[in-house]
């Protein structure tokens, strides 16, 4: 693999795709766009495969002096690695669940996807902190044309509102990065996040860039873009925003705001804890009243992006991890929910949750994904989401014992909003004719649910194939910011190592 | 410095003089029959001044050499960077203009006029010498040149009303404006005693004079009004709707860099003792620009009239460039006005492409509606122009915006910098409208019209150099700005 500049070419072939698909245009484009993410994502196994677990930090490095004024540097860490593959794993889901939905300007639309599929390995492997804006900005124009083109009603509201809330995060980011660059002399990220800034001065930096991943992320209350965009994007577009475009903030967390502002970070961290402890509460209450299948679930994304930010600022490895794996399991799961929802969108037409019921009935297969995606955005044992919660709230409650709390009732809540859900559309009597009627999953379906179904399990009863990766960086970027770690008030103590399991039982009889 | 030297240092402009004469002359006898002649005539003899840059920008030229006629003129490569700019976009005006008048777009008046390309290329005879000014009476010759013919090309279509009232507008606010230049200018002759550059500054050391305040304010408010920067841009949509578009594409392009570079070489070369003085003044006129170019542009139907907006506000960025005063930030400037130079000529020559069957031109949003459908290459251009400007990455607009904000906050004006990029926002709000009425919305169907050649080749290119192809641009573009901006401040 050496000198193989692989990440270039994982971004060249969608490029590539997507300019065949802006000039053929029509059904040819699905199969150039399958055809390009697939080959994608077959680089991207390669990419795993070939990645070095416990080797050198930043592998697979390019670096080129194209421009002026940044470097076209890209490399990855096990962090940016995990985060490569859930886009490129998710692309081609994308492609399929547009197959017959989307009949309009096809070519264009696809190519739209691929081009958000390059910005968004680019966005992960990115290593010169303005290469990291460009792409991380670019996807605005992609996502804006995907919810106004092909979205629903009230796409016009939602597309502009996307927009101009990303950009207005955005904007004050790139002049906290110009300070940072000029006083650190460079743009290099993996040496930034080595560089001590002055701490008073990380404090507005920590800010700048806070405004911008808050609104990615989105947390509460910057949140209001989320559900509107949601609802009004089509399926994929929906799978792709809460599947990768969201994890766009926490990885902005983890990537900048901790290891560069550790301080801030510290300091800050009862900022980020409250907001997180309000998202929690209150978007799952608020999940809880929905009426739209979507919305509930961009509310639910919500709620489980305030986990991840809770996670994150706990200053403890158990709470990276967990808010990685939360990142991770949330991508595959909402995006599975929502290609749900697109199911029975594209047969009835309406995401209202009363025009559905007993649908187990008729679509039993159907029912049984739907089931299977359901308990894992609960958190049940043995599905991806409970890894990563058990770990993050393990974590939260190091440093918080308040806020792990807090943080727990939403599950309890995530719970009830999702059964609640669920049992209104697959469980009870076939209220509706025309939805009792509608056919169970297709072959194309099928394609679709199966590998995510796959994956989900996979994640939840062996994490270590997705932890592992990550572990060094991890260690890495918690001993980056051990010293800056809030006061905690769980006062936990090592206590005395036991001899035995715990549940070895004592044997009266001596020797068998 | 003897005469010849001085002579050879002002080919270009001698060369762009005689040609101007000689075409007039041509014009007079043989009419608008000629006119094909002189359109191409006009365009080789730009050609060919641009061409004579081409070694001074290339190895750079400043110092005591560049100094002609005893320092009425000043041809360094900050100069030269201009020039090569204004020629450029003088040219691509050139090309365009044809297909425009030779169609129903002109009205009553159908078929281009040989005196168009003459006045062109005496207002770009008058820029060349405005940015070379190194005496108020070099500036003002300039100046006047420039105006003068310009507001002939304003009203070029003389039976048109809309293009008479802007032909008048312009005069009467521009003679206005070079009034209160030429007071600006008689205070600081008067406090310190002489018009060229280098003794006025030797004048202005020290405490300031409130004359001479009074002098640097006029002089700075004549050029503002130059540049169309708030708050004296209230002409600019009114000229800018009224003038036909090829015109308005010369004026949004060609006269900016002009006066934008007139303006950095007196606030840096006249007025560097006295820099917190103007840096105040131009930091205001930035930040209103910013501001009032993307509020005023929200309620607009009529694209002419929103890009005339647009066009203020971008001077908004480029006087940010100006208003850090120092090197990186001419720099910054300079990068700047090439990458809106290409957004514009490319923005206005895809208006122009918008036309009936009949040839005539549309320019409302109504009639663009749906144009994704209709025309997919002018809607997919359009786009890119529109998120340029808009300062979206990946696209170049966005390296222009990055180049002046990193010059702001490395000079240490962090909360200025935020505050104007903040405010840039706004302006996202019009650009990415474009895009929702030409691809959200149902299609109109009215653009039907087919455009020759010189207008593709336009598009494309343009749209080829804001594409994120134009980022491998940086590196020379940079190169040959940091000679401009090093001349300008090596000349102090």
């Amino acid at each position: 693999m050496d000198g193989f500049p692989i990440l270039t070419t994982m971004m060249l072939v969608p490029l590539v795709g997507a300019i065949l698909c802006l000039f053929i245009g029509g059904a040819a484009a699905r199969g150039v766009a399958l055809a390009a993410t697939l080959a994608t994502f077959a680089l991207g196994v390669l990419l795993w495969a070939s990645y070095d677990i416990g080797g050198a930090q930043w592998q697979f490095t390019e670096r080129a002096e194209l421009f002026e004024g940044f470097s076209y540097a890209l490399g990855i860490d096990g962090i940016a690695l995990m985060l490569i593959m859930l886009s490129v794993f998710l692309m081609p889901i994308c492609v399929l669940a547009s197959w017959t939905s989307i009949t309009k300007r096809v070519g264009e639309y696809m190519s739209a996807f691929l081009f958000m599929e390059v910005l968004m390995i680019g966005v992960f492997a990115a290593q010169d902190l303005f290469l990291f804006y460009i792409f991380f900005e670019a996807g605005l124009i992609p996502m804006y044309l995907i919810i106004g083109v092909w979205g629903g009603d009230n796409r016009i509201y939602a597309s502009y509102k996307f927009f101009l809330y990303t950009l207005f995060g955005s904007v004050l980011m790139l002049i906290a990065m110009f300070w940072m660059v000029a006083e650190a002399g460079t743009s290099d990220i993996p040496t930034l996040m080595q560089y001590d800034f002055p701490v008073a001065a990380q404090f507005w930096l920590f800010l700048a860039f806070f405004a911008s991943f808050a609104v990615k992320m989105p947390m509460w209350p910057v949140h209001t873009w989320l559900p509107d965009a949601h609802v009004q994007a089509p399926t994929a577009g929906s799978v792709i925003l809460a599947g990768v475009l969201l994890k766009l903030g926490g990885y902005g967390f983890i990537r900048f705001s901790l290891p560069m502002f550790p301080d801030a970070s510290g300091e800050l961290a009862w900022l980020i804890f409250a907001l997180s402890m309000v998202a929690v509460v209150y978007t799952s209450l608020v999940a809880l009243v929905q009426q739209d299948m979507k919305k509930l679930i961009a509310y639910s994304s919500v709620a489980h992006m305030a986990l991840v930010t809770a996670g994150l600022f706990a200053f403890n490895v158990q709470g990276l991890e967990g808010a990685m794996m939360i990142m991770l399991g949330h991508g595959l799961v909402s995006g599975a929910l929502f290609l749900c929802v697109g199911v029975i969108y594209d047969r009835l037409h309406t995401r209202e949750i009363d025009r559905y019921g007993g649908l187990s009935i008729n679509m039993p297969y159907y029912a049984l994904f739907f089931l299977l995606f359901t308990m894992a955005s609960v958190g049940l044992p043995g599905t991806s989401n409970f890894i990563g919660e058990f770990l993050a709230l393990a974590g939260i409650y190091q440093t918080s014992t308040w806020v792990a709390f807090v943080c727990t009732t939403g599950i309890i809540l995530g719970a009830a909003y999702m059964l609640y859900l669920y049992r209104r559309v697959a469980f009870g009597v076939q209220k509706n004719e025309d939805a009792a009627a509608m056919p169970d999953i297709t072959a194309r379906e099928w394609a679709m649910m199966a590998p995510i179904a796959a994956a989900v399990l996979w994640m939840g009863v062996y994490p270590e194939s997705f932890l592992a990766p990550m572990r060094a960086d991890i260690a890495a970027l918690d001993a980056r910011i051990a010293s800056a770690a809030p006061a905690n008030d769980s006062q936990l103590a090592d206590g005395a190592p036991r001899a035995e399991a715990a549940n070895a039982i004592a044997h009266e009889g001596g020797e068998h | 410095m003897d005469f010849s030297s001085s002579f050879a240092l002002i080919a270009p402009e001698l060369l762009l003089t005689g040609t101007g004469l000689a075409l007039l002359m041509v014009a007079a006898w043989g009419g608008d029959k000629a006119a094909r002649f002189v359109a191409i005539a006009a365009v080789t003899a730009l050609f060919g001044a641009g061409f004579m840059l081409v070694p001074g920008l290339h190895f750079g030229t400043d110092g005591p050499e560049t100094i002609a006629f005893g320092g009425l003129m000043r041809v360094d490569s900050f100069a030269l960077f201009a020039k090569a700019l204004i020629y450029l976009a003088a040219i691509a005006c050139l090309m365009v203009a044809p297909a425009f008048f030779n169609s129903a777009a002109a009205g009553q008046e159908r078929g281009l006029r040989s005196e168009y390309p003459v006045l062109i290329l005496f207002a770009a005879l008058g820029m060349s010498i405005m940015v070379s000014a190194g005496d108020f009476m070099t500036l003002y010759l300039g100046l006047e040149l420039n105006s003068l013919a310009s507001y002939v090309l304003a009203a070029i279509l003389r039976r048109d009303t809309r293009s008479a009232e802007a032909g008048l507008k312009y005069f009467v606010l521009g003679a206005l404006a070079s009034g209160i230049l030429l007071y600006g200018m008689s205070l600081l002759y008067g406090f310190t005693g002489g018009t060229d550059f280098a003794t006025v500054r030797a004048g202005l050391t020290g405490e300031l004079a409130v004359g001479a305040l009074f002098g640097l304010i006029f002089v700075l408010a004549g050029l503002a009004f130059k540049i169309a920067a708030v708050p004296f841009h209230m002409w600019t949509p009114d000229v800018y709707e009224g003038a036909p578009t090829p015109v308005t594409m010369f004026f949004a392009t060609a006269p900016k860099v002009a006066a934008v570079a007139l303006t950095a070489r007196v606030v840096f070369e006249v007025f560097g003792a006295q820099v917190t003085a103007w840096q105040q003044i131009v930091m205001f006129t930035a930040l209103a620009s910013i501001i009032f170019g993307a509020l005023g542009a929200i309620g607009q139907e009529n694209l002419k009239r929103l890009l005339a907006y647009s066009s203020i506000n971008n001077v908004g960025f480029i006087l940010l460039g100006l208003a850090v005063a120092n090197e990186a930030g001419a720099s910054a400037m300079l990068v700047y006005l090439f990458i809106y130079v290409a957004m514009s000529l490319g923005g206005f020559t895809a208006l122009l492409m918008l036309r009936s069957e009949d040839g005539d031109l549309f320019e409302t949003f109504a009639d663009i509606r749906g144009l994704s459908v209709t025309q997919p290459a002018i809607a997919w251009c359009l786009l890119l122009f529109m998120f340029s400007l808009a300062g979206i990455p990946p696209l170049l607009g966005f390296y222009s915006k990055f180049v002046v904000f990193q010059a702001t906050v490395e000079a240490g004006l962090v909360a200025f910098g935020a505050i104007a990029i903040a405010a840039s926002v706004i302006g996202a709000f019009y650009y990415i409208k474009f895009v929702k009425v030409m691809f959200f919305d149902e299609p109109a169907d009215v653009v039907k019209g087919s455009s020759g050649t010189a207008h593709w080749a336009l598009l494309f290119l343009t749209a080829a150099i804001i594409s994120p192809l134009g980022y491998l641009l940086t590196p020379s573009l940079t190169d040959l700005a940091d000679k401009a901006a090093a001349a300008l401040f090596l000349a102090v």
